[in-house]
């Protein structure tokens, strides 16, 4: 299949969400591009015109990791910062998670679990959130299955809209 | 309300698959609360309540005439809910082609070491 085709989104548990992206890769060469900021500034940018001036990863249990985005036409900062918790190359590793300017309140405790299969590598990321209140205004941000529908149906309402 | 209280009471009223059908019903007119109680066979009260909420959200607008008072559908928050939306499923989506390229080069490039392992071990 191709990976492209192979993320999702979904809520697990009161607290949890849980995001799934296979890679045509075996999982020692994934883990070290999560973890070695040279590779982690080249991929972790969203949408086009973001770039990763500042890539920090001290990647040692009691380590911190600091990344801050720039967006130069808009003119705009972004900026995630946490400390490790675990880590088991080339299979584990946890650590939290803060926005400099936080769109959640609290602190995310972020788990990555790589499994290998036939070379290709599949790589399970569950966010805990502080609580519940927490994880469902993140999940209103279009990841729970019922968003993600009312999504499409919102696509085809502002296109009716947008062709009047 | 600020932007971030607007974004919850936007996605806490499309939570709701009724109300989300009485938006798409708006998409295509203006209607009555009797218009939209007939296709949910639904009370008026209960469609009230619906409006209610989506008019609270900002995601619709009540005309004054009080007899029909006609629901009317506001693009504006809609749009904002979709566009954020968008912002954070393209964010993963993007980072992850990126990433599927970036594993593309570094399997090219262990390739080529190891091919000139052997040739350096063969010679």
């Amino acid at each position: 299949m191709n990976p492209k085709n192979t993320f999702k989104i979904t809520s697990s548990g009161d607290r949890e969400v849980v995001m799934t992206r296979e890679f045509n890769a075996p999982r020692k060469m994934v883990f070290e591009t999560l973890t070695r900021p040279e590779y982690v500034k080249r991929w972790l940018l969203g949408p086009e015109g973001w770039t990763m001036p500042i890539c920090e990863i001290d990647l040692r249990v009691g380590g911190a990791y600091r990344y801050v985005w720039r967006h130069s036409a808009k003119g705009t900062e972004m900026g995630l910062h946490g400390v490790f918790r675990e880590i088991v190359p080339p299979e584990r590793i946890v650590h939290t998670e803060q926005f400099d300017q936080p769109w959640y309140p609290g602190e995310a405790l972020v788990t990555y679990v790589l499994v290998e299969r036939g070379g290709h590598t599949t790589l399970t990321c569950t966010i805990l959130y502080d609580s519940r209140e927490t994880r469902d205004t993140v999940l209103k941000s279009g990841m729970e299955r019922g968003v993600a529908v009312s999504y499409d149906r919102l696509d085809g309402i502002l296109a009716e809209i947008a062709a009047k | 309300m600020n932007a971030s209280q607007r974004l919850d009471a936007t996605f806490a009223a499309l939570a709701d698959p009724t109300r989300r059908a009485i938006l798409a019903r708006l998409a295509t007119g203006n209607a009555s609360v009797l218009e939209l109680a007939k296709p949910f066979d639904m009370s008026q009260p209960a469609i009230s309540k619906h409006l209610k909420v989506l008019e609270r959200a900002g995601l619709i607008s009540r005309g004054r005439d009080a007899q029909r008072r006609p629901s009317r559908l506001e693009a504006r928050p809609l749009a904002e809910a979709t566009s954020w939306l968008a912002d954070y499923r393209i964010f993963w989506e993007r980072s992850f082609q990126n990433l599927d390229a970036l594993l593309e080069e570094l399997k090219t490039q262990q390739k080529k070491q190891r091919r000139a392992g052997r040739n350096r071990r063969s010679q």
